[in-house]
Parts: structure tokens; C-alpha cells; sequence
């Protein structure tokens, strides 16, 4: 097999491993911008169909003509987008629109005013009409559907009654004003006028909406009225200013509807007021209030707009339209409603999408078997530090007066000293859950917080952030700039800070649904306190756990808890950037890796493989039924009620261990520190610290002088 | 001792049990008329007031409008807004389970207008009519199905399910007005008949009226629609099967809009499919609240719809006497329409912390 083959075929691998459908989809619907993605895609499609099947349709030209037909019914779609977005409707838009068209006309070519009289008075109508509605809505509280369609009968009758008395005026006066034909017929930059001004009026609504008092205000309402008003949200009077600013919009259109034709007749805006709650619902202007954007409800009025438009030059007939039309709608709000009601169940159900894992075959552990793993109870005879006086001490770390130092499941570093180290303290207290700790040069102790990313506490006890983010992956949905779950961390002779970030996808709470998923979602990450800046060295790693710097300083030993296996991260020499596999077969699942005193290393086994759980990380759709139909209490779980601890070479070599069979005193052992001539022990779930004799070991060597010290074995 | 202690707690739990019960089952013994008066009893009743109205303008109208005050007239008066009431009925019905109907007028319209055109094309007229009343129940159906299991607002469902409706009875059957066959006298009937003298629609009416009224105050399922538009959570912690009942509810809207179309193309020899465009479900509506049926639901009666129509088929009628400009006529509807909706709102408000949204 030649090199590239075997590249080839683990690249397709990893990319199995790293991606699946349902994996992109379920991340996909966590997006903000995944929602308005739905209705831009049928937007695009629609113009592209009838690009296609309609002549000369995608030309500059045809392009400015819809521009300018669409920019109207766009104003009025606004209207009716700020109205559902404030929890209400106002159906009175269409015929808002034509009284305002109206309306304009008659000012200028009855009452002959000049152009910006004619502008500000017709404003002022829009704003009257739609202040009645916002009296009745806001003020006397009546129903925003009905009310507003009753005033759409009556603002519809009125304007059929002027339209009558003055259709023929309208017809035989114009205006000669240059003002008035570039209203109708201008450009600006090659848009025309109208769309100009449409695209503006956007980009004020956008900032109003998202970005302003009043439009925080407006949707706070419209998500729940009742919260706004215990918020101290005047209620009423945003009601009223909603559908004045409505009236307001209808009003705009109408007046550039009204330079452009000149005239009005008992069609103008019919049914405007349905197309334009079509069009913001279908953009994703949510009926429940509360939410939606101003490009949303263009996107939806755009799509409303292409479709009748569309159809009329295709020769449809308007019943066929209006059944479409019905259908849209209809889809839409249930939609809608579906859709606001289950996306966070339907995130959920698929969140968790395991992959095929065939873990390496696993050694024996027989107390007869002769290996270096041989089940023993070496651990048993172990003593006890605070007992009962720490809550799951994931990692452990002696400074150099003799004190014990554990990271708690409560925020805190409990400090142990006194001869007999009966002495509790709390050195300090992070928050979050703080996991693996290591001494820097100037002994502050740097602490791998899960949660909350890497911090450091000086001797004093005063804690400091040393860094919370890392560069964001571009190609990933997921953002993972932030460190969500901080292993365990060790220090080059440098100074850089290695540490895994053990899950991108999951929380410190959720974090075993990463083993059970089985993808390569955590990092190996580097802080360089010269530059103070953090860097991604490893993306897409097997659950990266224990990270113990060589004693030469050359690579980093990384271990892999959801892979049962060590690897080696070179990060100077001439390998440097290379990983390899270290230790293939471990009967355990890998955690904490710390330095012994002899040259080689610790290694700590937070469970033990078993060949159900073997199997079960072969069989994904198994892992996924467990996960979705059985309580969390009852999943398939590895050996937890065992205690281990592993000593290895530079090579990757077993060389001894140290077992709790029992699983009574130390079990689920996540570290264990050597320190002069003593081996502590840190469980997560634990009650105690423990500690036994080595008899061979050092006496006086302390894991602060084997990396800033007397007992250093790098270059130094 | 503990264990007497207990005993004691759970016949204390059992007493109340059964003290509950029985009041139930005192409530249930005594007739739901009556203790919709007393709750009323607090407020004017609307129905008095809109009744009250009524007989006003009658009088005032028999006075000032020569020609008004005839047997003929108040007949004539009666049939024109018995096809108004049939449908009221309907709309009251779904109104006070806490829906809305919008799409009534084009179940009527797109039903008839299919079985009509069938009936031209030689369809046995038992059978079209049967088809008229299959096309009205399946859309019915549909509407309370998408209400009831999606749980999209009735408002917007009807509304777009209006659109479809006529959208698609228009491609099936292509014309604005389809007339009956005139041979048809069984289908005519009901429209044109008279018995004593008396035109049938009013019988219709008044049959459908008392139907409506026997069913909402006397049957368990009746009941259960006030208790579902009352306050539709507590009805389903109850135990009612509030999803099959919504479906029930838009079905007989659709079966009653089938009657009123039956009637309809009795009394004018077609059916017009312009109805679905113009504002008449709206006047359903009005005489719906108007009469005092809630739009926040679990109130009114039918002798709210009776009421309502009442007064408005006295304005109509004035009005054709007068010969208002139809605009002038929609105008003077639209307002009293928000009167009564502002009345409505007045008489029983929304509860701030309660109220829903988009209704």
C-alpha cells in the first residue's frame, strides 16, 4: 500500500468521522441565519424559474422594472412586518395605501400644493389613519385582527366613494413639476427612486429595530406583552407608535405609487394586506410576535412579489394566484408555528450523532496474566487526605512546602498542609469546574477550569485569567472560539501553556454524550505568554485529556479518552508538528498523564474497558437508541468502580501498575502526582486524596523542580 | 398513633372528594341558562341592549320609512336575514368555542358552486347535493384538523384556507354565478316555500336556531365547547378531548354553511361565487358580536346570534328602502362593527395576564 492510498483513505476517514448529515444539520439549526436561509434559497429559485421560462426576465432592464414595481408593495410589507413583529397585525395596510394614493393626488392636482406640502401632508394622513388604529389597539386594548379589518372595510368603502367623485379630475390634470416625474420615473445609482428609497427606509428600520431603545422595545412586546409591561415598557403608547409608523410606510408607498401612475381606481392595494402578512410570515416574521427582521420581510415580500408577478406574465389566471397565494400562507403559518414550537426539541433529538469507534483490541488484565496490567491492590493500602473534606479532586498537585492542592467540583482549589496534612483550606476559588493544575516558573498555579477556560491563581490567592478563547475554526458551524471544557494542562520549558479542550460540541454536564458520540470534537490548544496569544495546534482530536509535557521538553504526550490511547505531539526537534501513536493498547480510558521521578510517566485510568462498551463503540445506531430511549442512570457505562494507575516509558512501554480493585476507596482515579517518594491520587468523583509509599522513587524530587528545578531533564 | 393520623388525613381527603362531587353534580343538576344570567346579571347584558336598539330603530324606521312597517316588509325582512342567521349560527358556535371562521362564506359559495355546475353536467340532484355537503364537511374538516393538530391560529388558517377554497372551486367550477336548474322545485324549496304564509327560510332558521340551542345547552358535548372557549388548558387538565372537539366544531360550521348555501340558492335561483370576495363574512362576524357572543370565547348564546340579526337585517332593510350606496352601507357596518367590538371589549376585557397572543 503505497503512502498516498493510505492518506487518501484516512483522510475519507476522518472526514466520515468529522461529518454526516445529520451532524451539519443539527448544527445547522442552531444557526441564527439558518431560519432566513429557507426563504432566500425559494427566493433565488423563483426568480432563476422564471429567469428560464420567461423572456428576457433576467435583464438589467426587466430587473429595474420589478424594482421599481416591488418598492411600493415593499413599504407596505414593512408596515405589516412592524405590526406582527409588535405582536399584533394590521390589515389595514392595502387600504392605508390607497387612501394615501389618494390622497396625494388630490393634493397636488385638486389642491394644486407644491410637491413637499403635498409629501408632509399625505405623511400626516398615513400617520392619523394609522394612530386610529394604534388609539384602538393600544389605548382601548381591542383586538389588533380584527379591528384592523374592520377599519380596512371602512378605509376601503371611503376611498371607493372619493375615488368615484374624483377619478375624472385626477384623469384630466397633471402635474408638470420635474420633482414629481423623478419621484415616479427617476434613478439613483440605476435603481429607481423608489427601490432606492425602499432600501433606505431598510436600513433606518434595521438599525431602529435591532440596534435602538424602541426596538428592543417593540419586540419585547410583541414576545410577551405581559413581561414588557412588568419590564416597565410603556405598552400603549409603542402599541400606538407601531401602527402609526405603519400608517407612516403605507403612506411613503402610496405617494410613490401615486407619482408613478398618476391616477387610482378601486384596485389600487386590493388584497395587498394578504399578500403583505404572506410575504412577512414567509420571510419568518413570526405570527406569535416578537420576532423577525426587516430583510426577512423583504426577503418574503420579494418571493410574494416574483410569484403574482410571475404568474400574470405567464398568463395564470388570478384564481389560480389567489390559491396559491392560500396555499403559501397556509404553509407558512403552520410553519411557523410548528417550527417556533419544536426547534429546540428537534436540535435535541439530533444533536447526538454517534460514530463507529473500533477501539484497539484491549490487554488482558488478569490478576494470572503476567502483564504489566495485572489487577493487583496496590492502591488498597492507600491513605487518606481529607476525607470527606473535597468534592472530587479531579486533579492533584504538591507545591514545594509539602501542601496539597485539589481541584474541586464546587469552583474551588482545596489547600491541605500541616504535618499531617489535616490542615483544609481554600486556597482560592475560580468557579466553573476546575480540572487539571500545574505549576508555572514564577509558581503561580495554572488551572484548567472546564467552563470557563484556562486561569491562574498566585501564590497569594488572587486568581487571574490567562486565556478564554482560542481562533475560531472558519469551516465549522459550531463556533468554537470558546473553550468549553478545559482538560488538563501542562507547561513547556518555554513557558507556553499546553492544554485540551476535551469537547467543542458538548458542556462540562453533558461531556460523557462526547465519548458516547465517539468524534474527534476536541483540541489540543497553546498559550504563549509572550505574545499572549492562544492558538488551535491539534483540531479534531478523540477526546483529548491528560497533556504531559516530555521531560525533555521535546513533545507533548496527549491522552485520548474516548480512543484509549497516548499519542506524542512533537513541538521543537526536527519533528516537530508530527503526532504519533504512543501507547495503541490500554485497557482503560485514558486521563490525567503527569511526570515520575525515575524519567518516565504516570498515566491514570478514569474507567476500564469492558466488551459490552467495546461493542457498543462500534455499533453508532446502538449508542443512539441508548442515548434517545434510556434514562440517563441506566446507559451503558465503562468499569467506573475500579481504581488504576499506569507507569510508562519514553517508548510507549507499560512498565507496572497500581489497582484498586474495589473501587471503594479510589475509583474513577482522573491524576495522580509524584512527590517525594509518594504517589497522590485525585479522583473526580472522590472523597478524598490518597496517597501511597513508593519505595523506590526519589525522595526528594518535586514535580516544581522537575520542570523549573534541580531536577529538570531537558537541555538544561 | 401515626397510623390513626394517617387514616384520618385520607378520609378527610376522601370527604372532600366526595363533597366535591357532589357539587358538581348539584351544578350540573342545575340548567346552565340560568347561571349564565346570574354571571350576567353584574354588567347590562348586551343582548338586552342590542335588543333594546333594535326595537328602537324598528320604531323609528316604521315611522320614518313609509312602506316599512308592513306584514310583507317584516317578512320579507325576516327571510333576507334567515341565510345571514344560518350562517351566524355557525360563526357563534365556533366564536364561543374560541375560534373564528373566516372562510364560511366560501365554504358555502365553493360547495354549491361545484354540485351546482355537477348538477348542469346531469349529476342526480340528490346526490350533487350530497356532494355540496361532502365538499363543505371535508374542508370543514380540514380547517379543524390544521386548528386542532397543528395548532395554527384559526385566524390565519381560515383566512388562507378562504383563498384556496375559492382559488380552487373557481378552476373546477369557472363562472361568477351558477344557476340551479329551474326544474330543481325540490332544491328551490327551502328557499322559496312557504308555509301558512310563511316564507320556509324563517322555519329554516328557526329549526337551526332551536337545533343549535338544544345542542350548546343540553348536551355534554354542548357544554364542553363553552368550556373549551372559556379557557381551552383548563378544558384539556380536564379531561376533554379538546383537539376532536375543534374538528367537530369547524365541521358543523360547515355543514351549517351548506344549509344557508341551500337556502341561498332557494331564495335567488344560483349561487354566486362573487360572496367570497366581498365583506359578507364579515357581516356574519357582526352579527356574531354584536349580539354579545365573545370573541374571547365561552360566551353568548344563540339568542345572541337571533338578537344580532335582528338589528342588522332592520338596518338592511332600511337600507334598501333607502337605497344607501353599498360603500355608504359597508361605512355605516364598519363602524357599528367596531362599536360593538370596542362594546364587546368593554363589557369583557382581555385579562392582561392572561391574554394570548395574535388574537
Amino acid at each position: 500500500m503505497s503512502a498516498t492510498t493510505w492518506d487518501a483513505t484516512r483522510f475519507s476517514k476522518r472526514l466520515r468521522a468529522s461529518y454526516s448529515p445529520r451532524l451539519l444539520l443539527s448544527e445547522l439549526l442552531l444557526k441564527q441565519w439558518f431560519e432566513p436561509v429557507i426563504p432566500f434559497t425559494i427566493m433565488l429559485g423563483l426568480f432563476g424559474y422564471f429567469a428560464v421560462s420567461i423572456h428576457d426576465y433576467a435583464t438589467f432592464p426587466n430587473i429595474q422594472s420589478l424594482m421599481r414595481l416591488y418598492a411600493e408593495f415593499g413599504f407596505v410589507a414593512l408596515g405589516m412586518a412592524f405590526s406582527l413583529i409588535s405582536g399584533g397585525i394590521d390589515l389595514s395596510v392595502g387600504a392605508l395605501f390607497a387612501v394615501c394614493n389618494f390622497a396625494t393626488l388630490f393634493f397636488l392636482l385638486v389642491l394644486g400644493w407644491p410637491i413637499a406640502g403635498v409629501i408632509a401632508a399625505t405623511v400626516a394622513v398615513g400617520a392619523v389613519l394609522g394612530g386610529i388604529n394604534g388609539v384602538l389597539i393600544g389605548y382601548l386594548k381591542a383586538r389588533p385582527f380584527l379591528t384592523t379589518l374592520v377599519t380596512l372595510i371602512i378605509l376601503r368603502a371611503s376611498v371607493n366613494l372619493l375615488n368615484e367623485r374624483y377619478a375624472t379630475v385626477f384623469a384630466t390634470n397633471t402635474s408638470d413639476s420635474t420633482v414629481w416625474d423623478f419621484l415616479g420615473e427617476g434613478f439613483v445609482l440605476g435603481i429607481p427612486v423608489n427601490a432606492a428609497a425602499l432600501f433606505v427606509t431598510l436600513l433606518i428600520g434595521h438599525v431602529f429595530l435591532s440596534r435602538s431603545r424602541y426596538g428592543w422595545h417593540l419586540t419585547a412586546i410583541g414576545a410577551s406583552r405581559k413581561a414588557a409591561r412588568h419590564a416597565g415598557i410603556p405598552v400603549e403608547r409603542m402599541l400606538f407608535a407601531t401602527y402609526v409608523l405603519s400608517g407612516v410606510l403605507c403612506a411613503i408607498g402610496g405617494i410613490f405609487y401615486a407619482a408613478r401612475q398618476s391616477s387610482t381606481d378601486s384596485t389600487t392595494g386590493v388584497g395587498w394586506e394578504f399578500q403583505a402578512l404572506t410575504a412577512v410570515v414567509l420571510g419568518g416574521v413570526s405570527l406569535a410576535g416578537g420576532k423577525g427582521t426587516v430583510w426577512r420581510a423583504m426577503i418574503g415580500g420579494i418571493i410574494v412579489f416574483l410569484l403574482t408577478n410571475g404568474l400574470v406574465r405567464l398568463g395564470i389566471a388570478g384564481y389560480f394566484t389567489s390559491a396559491v397565494i392560500g396555499i403559501i400562507l397556509l404553509a407558512a403559518v403552520c410553519a411557523d408555528v410548528k417550527w417556533s414550537k419544536n426547534r429546540g426539541k428537534a436540535v435535541q433529538k439530533i444533536y447526538v450523532n454517534p460514530a463507529r469507534l473500533p477501539l484497539s483490541p484491549a490487554p488482558s488484565l488478569r490478576r494470572e496474566s503476567g502483564t504489566p496490567f495485572a489487577q493487583n491492590d496496590r492502591l488498597l493500602a492507600a491513605e487518606a487526605i481529607g476525607l470527606d473534606q473535597v468534592e472530587g479532586p479531579e486533579d492533584v498537585l504538591i507545591d514545594r512546602q509539602d501542601r496539597v492542592y485539589g481541584s474541586t467540583r464546587d469552583g474551588n482549589i482545596i489547600r491541605f498542609s500541616g504535618p499531617d496534612l489535616t490542615r483544609r483550606e481554600v486556597f482560592a476559588h475560580i468557579g466553573g469546574r476546575p480540572l487539571g493544575m500545574q505549576w508555572d516558573r514564577e509558581e503561580n498555579l495554572i488551572v484548567a477550569v472546564a467552563g470557563m477556560g484556562v486561569y491562574g491563581i498566585r501564590p497569594d490567592g488572587q486568581v487571574f485569567k490567562v486565556t478564554d478563547e482560542t481562533n475560531r475554526t472558519w469551516y465549522k458551524l459550531n463556533d468554537d472560539s470558546r473553550l468549553r471544557m478545559a482538560d488538563d494542562l501542562d507547561i513547556g520549558p518555554d513557558g507556553r501553556i499546553w492544554f485540551s479542550d476535551c469537547t467543542t460540541r458538548y458542556e462540562m454536564t453533558t461531556n460523557s454524550l462526547d465519548i458516547i458520540e465517539g468524534r474527534p470534537n476536541g483540541r489540543l490548544v497553546v498559550y504563549d505568554p509572550a505574545t499572549r496569544k492562544t492558538t488551535t495546534v491539534i483540531n479534531h482530536f478523540h477526546f483529548p485529556n491528560g497533556i504531559c509535557v516530555a521531560h525533555d521538553g521535546m513533545s507533548v504526550l496527549i491522552g485520548s479518552t474516548s480512543l484509549c490511547q497516548v499519542f506524542r505531539y512533537w513541538i521543537e526537534g526536527p519533528n516537530k508538528g508530527r503526532l504519533d501513536l504512543l501507547i495503541e493498547h490500554l485497557p482503560g480510558f485514558v486521563d490525567n498523564i503527569n511526570r515520575a521521578s525515575d524519567g518516565t510517566y504516570w498515566l491514570a485510568l478514569v474507567g476500564i474497558r469492558t466488551p459490552a462498551f467495546d461493542l457498543a463503540m462500534r455499533k453508532p445506531d446502538f449508542r443512539l437508541r441508548m442515548v434517545k430511549q434510556v434514562p440517563i442512570d441506566e446507559w451503558l457505562a465503562p468499569g467506573l468502580n475500579h481504581g488504576c494507575v499506569l507507569k510508562f516509558d519514553e517508548t510507549g512501554r507499560i512498565l507496572e501498575s497500581f489497582w484498586d480493585p474495589t473501587g471503594v476507596n479510589h475509583s474513577t482515579l482522573t491524576s495522580m502526582r509524584e512527590h517525594r517518594g509518594y504517589l497522590y491520587l485525585g479522583g473526580l468523583e472522590n472523597n478524598r486524596i490518597g496517597r501511597i509509599r513508593l519505595p523506590d522513587a526519589d525522595p526528594d524530587w518535586t514535580g516544581y523542580d522537575a520542570y523549573w528545578g534541580n531536577k529538570r531533564r531537558d537541555r538544561h | 398513633m401515626q397510623a390513626t393520623g394517617r387514616t384520618a388525613s385520607v378520609d378527610d381527603a376522601a370527604q372532600r372528594r366526595s363533597s366535591a362531587l357532589g357539587a358538581t353534580a348539584q351544578d350540573d343538576a342545575e340548567p346552565p341558562r340560568r347561571r349564565i344570567g346570574r354571571a350576567r346579571s353584574y354588567k347590562p347584558s348586551q343582548e338586552q341592549i342590542v335588543l333594546l336598539i333594535t326595537l328602537a330603530l324598528l320604531a323609528a324606521f316604521s315611522v320614518a320609512l313609509p312602506g316599512f312597517a308592513s306584514i310583507a316588509n317584516l317578512l320579507n325582512l325576516l327571510r333576507s336575514i334567515s341565510v345571514l342567521g344560518i350562517l351566524g349560527l355557525g360563526m357563534g358556535l365556533i366564536v364561543i368555542s374560541r375560534g373564528i371562521d373566516l372562510s364560511e362564506v366560501a365554504i358555502m359559495a365553493a360547495g354549491w358552486s361545484v354540485a351546482l355546475i355537477e348538477m348542469q353536467r346531469g349529476m342526480p340532484i340528490p346526490l350533487a347535493v350530497l356532494l355540496a355537503l361532502g365538499i363543505a364537511a371535508a374542508i370543514g374538516m380540514a380547517n379543524g384538523l390544521i386548528i386542532a393538530f397543528i395548532e395554527a391560529p384559526p385566524l390565519f388558517v381560515t383566512l388562507a384556507s378562504g383563498f384556496v377554497i375559492y382559488g380552487v372551486a373557481f378552476w373546477l367550477a369557472p363562472a361568477w354565478v351558477i344557476y340551479a336548474p329551474n326544474d330543481a322545485h325540490g332544491l328551490l324549496l327551502l328557499g322559496r316555500g312557504h308555509l301558512l304564509g310563511v316564507p320556509l327560510p324563517i322555519f329554516v332558521f328557526a329549526g337551526a336556531a332551536i337545533a343549535m340551542h338544544l345542542f350548546l345547552t343540553f348536551t355534554s358535548i354542548g357544554r364542553f365547547i363553552y368550556a373549551q372557549g372559556d379557557n381551552p388548558e383548563a378544558a384539556r387538565l380536564a379531561g376533554i378531548s379538546v383537539r376532536p372537539l375543534t374538528v367537530l366544531a369547524y365541521t358543523i360550521v360547515a355543514a351549517l354553511a351548506w344549509l344557508a348555501g341551500l337556502v341561498w340558492i332557494g331564495a335567488t335561483g344560483s349561487m354566486q361565487m362573487q360572496v367570497t370576495q366581498g365583506t359578507m363574512v364579515f357581516d356574519v362576524i357582526l352579527v356574531v358580536v354584536l349580539g354579545g357572543v365573545s370573541l374571547a370565547g365561552g360566551r353568548g348564546s344563540v339568542l345572541s346570534v337571533v338578537v344580532g340579526c335582528a338589528l342588522i337585517g332592520t338596518l338592511l332593510n332600511a337600507f334598501t328602502i333607502m337605497d344607501v350606496n353599498t360603500e355608504i352601507q359597508n361605512i355605516i357596518r364598519g363602524v357599528v362593527l367596531l362599536a360593538a367590538i370596542l362594546l364587546d371589549n368593554w363589557l369583557h376585557p382581555r385579562d392582561e395576564e392572561t391574554a394570548r397572543q395574535g388574537d
